[in-house]
């Protein structure tokens, strides 16, 4: 009985940091539910090609558009910049895939017919590889692609219109 | 028990006869994804590797080896012969030919959407066909087990069933829940389109309904490895159990608890919002309960053994056991795997840390621990202790077990703690090779190349199982074989409360607990979301790019 009461209370310590850390510092996994239809993905909407890549917003904060595709993601390389709000919106136009940020905690599934929301901040400067984390056919090993971190004041200034991309390395 | 023995036997053998290829499959994958090179490494190679390793291992060696092990407690505990006989074989032989179906049509690469299915990746019809009949075949199981403890306790009113008896028809129930999930998957959304009725699937749906079976199903292999801890450790160790009421009511947990959880499997998908995900994290520590209360009875039943056979002191009775017994050694060695794997899996299930180590090698680590490691080498102690029972000959020989359990356990670890480590260093998993040229993906060599060691150890591993087995059954009969020892209790119960004794309530609380859990995500689906679904996708087609990034 002793330990029952000792493994409940263990239980519910652990508990209690999960909840407290998850509302004090507001991580939440990507749970923004929002549908999307994948067919008219390239006709309309915020996922057509010239709206994907790194968007200023009107706050300062940057939005990063992606779309997976078997067997890479567009753009395969953006430029973010650091000590930023930066908001990650993507959508699959066939299957699942994942996103990872190696050396980061953001991280989503990819799925068609829905949009994934990731916001993150970068404290340093730097390179990310961006590889898929899902299994989304036969070329699924060969789908990576790069974030690149510049420092704040190296983020060009762009007109709200302009989308930015790089080379990927 | 001879009456039952080849129905047994024939279960075990399809297990571990498949179990071996798959441990080989798994050694070769290893190397295909390292720095060295393998041979026959190419993509479409690795991927009908992984999809054959994880169905064999996660459907079919489980499967097997659970129903017959169910059918020889059954026969043993309730020590009368099994009802339904004819209707096992029938079972048998549906689970054998869907198995046989599903494992050909991966072989010929027109199913390489891995264990998990993938929606909207579509394979061959006949592979779900197989996977139909595969969990279909073991209802016949499952009704039976209920059946055979009804029966039994219609004959003896007031008493107690037997507490294998008892666990194992836990287990039966566990698995129809379980099964419920997949089941819907392959008949509500990928039959409409392998049957041609539409070109569409809904992948959020899928996901949802596949995540009911996704963890519940992890309990369900793990059950045997609980009834051996309760029934049968505590006898091979020379002492009781601690006590049987807290056994049954840990059974009875984890029949309620390990289903409504399944959508911590779903923590990083965009189309459920976080209260339901919080919900089921919040109902997944519960699930812990049961398995931390075992260890205690466990570790309480290991003691009175030890001190019965002259230990004293705090820790003295740790060394009169007999640790030369398969059974007491693999106890050992599983709880130190499932102890370790546990911690792992407190990461996973922590709502906001899983984002550090989601879809990494770490998962991939966490349940080769707990599965592979800690569920896998009670299978080996189970059939250790059951195979002269079985085949009327003594166990050749306890060495060789031992030296098996050993390097199982070595092996395992060897592989999966670099798996662990790569995985925090951010290493996807399910790729079938990396381009170590690239400065992030040559940091995880050094562990790779260290769990190619741990898959060579346990490939090692399976094949004395498999040879220690057939040296056995190869022997020649004894006459003086011990008939089977379940576990006393310290106080063993005259009666027990009806609700300790039956699963009526227990369902119905099940039930509760899904509505509440799975109710709206499930439903947001049909009524809210009005969600787009995306077109299926063949995987018969050839990889268009080579292999390397």
């Amino acid at each position: 009985m002793r330990w029952l009461i000792g493994m409940l209370g263990l239980l519910a310590v652990m508990m209690t940091v999960v909840v407290a850390t998850s509302l004090a510092h507001a991580l939440h996994p990507p749970s923004n539910v929002e549908v999307i239809d994948p067919l008219r993905l390239h006709l309309e909407g915020e996922f057509v090609e010239s709206n994907l890549g790194a968007a200023r917003e009107s706050d300062g904060s940057v939005t990063v558009r992606l779309l997976a595709q078997q067997y890479s993601f567009v753009p395969r390389c953006v430029t973010v910049p650091a000590d930023t709000p930066v908001k990650f919106r993507l959508t699959s136009a066939d299957v699942l895939h994942g996103f990872l940020l190696v050396d980061t905690n953001v991280n989503t599934m990819v799925v068609p017919g829905f949009v994934a929301e990731v916001r993150t901040r970068f404290a340093r400067s730097g390179d990310h590889a961006m590889p898929c984390h899902e299994f989304c056919g036969l070329g699924h090993a060969g789908m990576w692609a790069q974030v690149v971190v510049v420092p704040k004041d190296q983020f060009p200034d762009s007109s709200p219109t302009q989308r930015l991309r790089c080379a990927a390395h | 028990m001879p009456r039952i023995s080849r129905l047994a036997l024939a279960h075990f053998w399809v297990a571990f006869g498949l179990f071996l290829p798959a441990v080989v499959l798994g050694a070769w994958q290893m190397l295909v994804r390292s720095p060295w090179s393998a041979p026959l490494a190419d993509s479409n190679a690795y991927y009908i590797s992984v999809s054959l390793h994880g169905t064999v291992m996660a459907y079919v060696m489980t499967t097997f080896f659970v129903m017959g092990f169910g059918y020889t407690v059954a026969a043993t505990s309730l020590a009368r012969p099994l009802r339904g006989r004819a209707w096992a074989w029938l079972g048998f032989g549906v689970c054998l030919v869907g198995t046989l179906i599903a494992a050909a049509v991966t072989l010929l690469g027109h199913a390489t959407v891995l264990y998990t299915f993938y929606p909207p990746l579509l394979a061959n019809r006949w592979y779900y066909l197989g996977v139909f009949l595969l969990v279909g075949g073991s209802m016949i199981w499952v009704v039976l087990m209920i059946v055979n403890m009804l029966g039994w306790k219609r004959d003896n009113p007031g008493k107690p069933v037997p507490l294998a008896m008892f666990a194992i028809t836990a287990t039966a129930y566990l698995w129809v829940w379980s099964a419920s999930g997949v089941a819907a998957e392959l008949l509500g959304v990928i039959g409409p389109a392998v049957f041609g009725a539409t070109t569409q699937i809904d992948a959020g749906l899928a996901r949802t309904l596949f995540s009911v079976t996704l963890h519940s199903i992890v309990y369900f292999w793990l059950m045997p490895a609980y009834i051996a801890f309760y029934t049968l450790l505590p006898a091979a160790a020379g002492g009781r159990l601690y006590s049987e009421r807290m056994a049954r009511l840990v059974f009875i947990m984890f029949l309620v608890f390990s289903l409504p959880v399944g959508m911590h499997h779903l923590f990083a998908d965009p189309e459920h919002g976080d209260g339901f995900k919080f919900l089921q994290a919040f109902f997944t520590f519960f699930v812990v309960l049961p398995t931390l209360m075992t260890v205690f009875a466990i570790c309480a039943s290991l003691e009175i053994a030890g001190r019965a056979r002259g230990g004293r002191g705090l820790f003295g009775w740790i060394r009169t056991l007999p640790w030369d017994e398969p059974m007491v050694l693999a106890t050992g060695l599983s709880l130190v795997m499932l102890g370790l794997g546990g911690l792992g899996g407190l990461v996973n299930m922590s709502y906001a840390m899983n984002s550090m180590i989601h879809n990494t090698s770490w998962v991939t680590a966490h349940f080769h621990l707990i599965f592979g490691g800690a569920v896998v080498i009670m299978y080996f102690a189970i059939a250790y202790e059951l195979w002269p029972q079985l085949t009327g000959r003594p166990l050749r020989s306890q060495r060789m077990a031992r030296w098996q359990l050993w390097t199982w356990f070595v092996g395992m670890l060897i592989l999966t703690v670099p798996w662990h480590i790569a995985g925090l260093l951010g290493q996807p998993r399910r790729v079938a090779a990396f381009d170590y040229a690239m400065p992030v993906v040559a940091r995880w060599a050094p562990w790779v190349d260290v769990s190619v060691v741990g898959g060579a150890v346990l490939l090692v591993s399976a094949l004395l199982l498999v040879l220690t087995l057939l040296r056995s059954q190869g022997g020649t009969r004894s006459s003086v074989i011990a008939p089977l020892r379940y576990a006393l209790a310290v106080h063993p119960a005259a009666r027990v409360a009806p609700a300790l004794n039956g699963f009526a309530l227990w369902n119905a609380m099940v039930l509760v607990l899904m509505l509440a859990a799975y109710g709206y995500p499930i439903g947001q689906f049909l009524f809210v979301l009005k969600p787009h679904s995306a077109p299926a996708y063949e995987v018969t087609r050839p990889a268009p790019q080579g292999l390397s990034p």
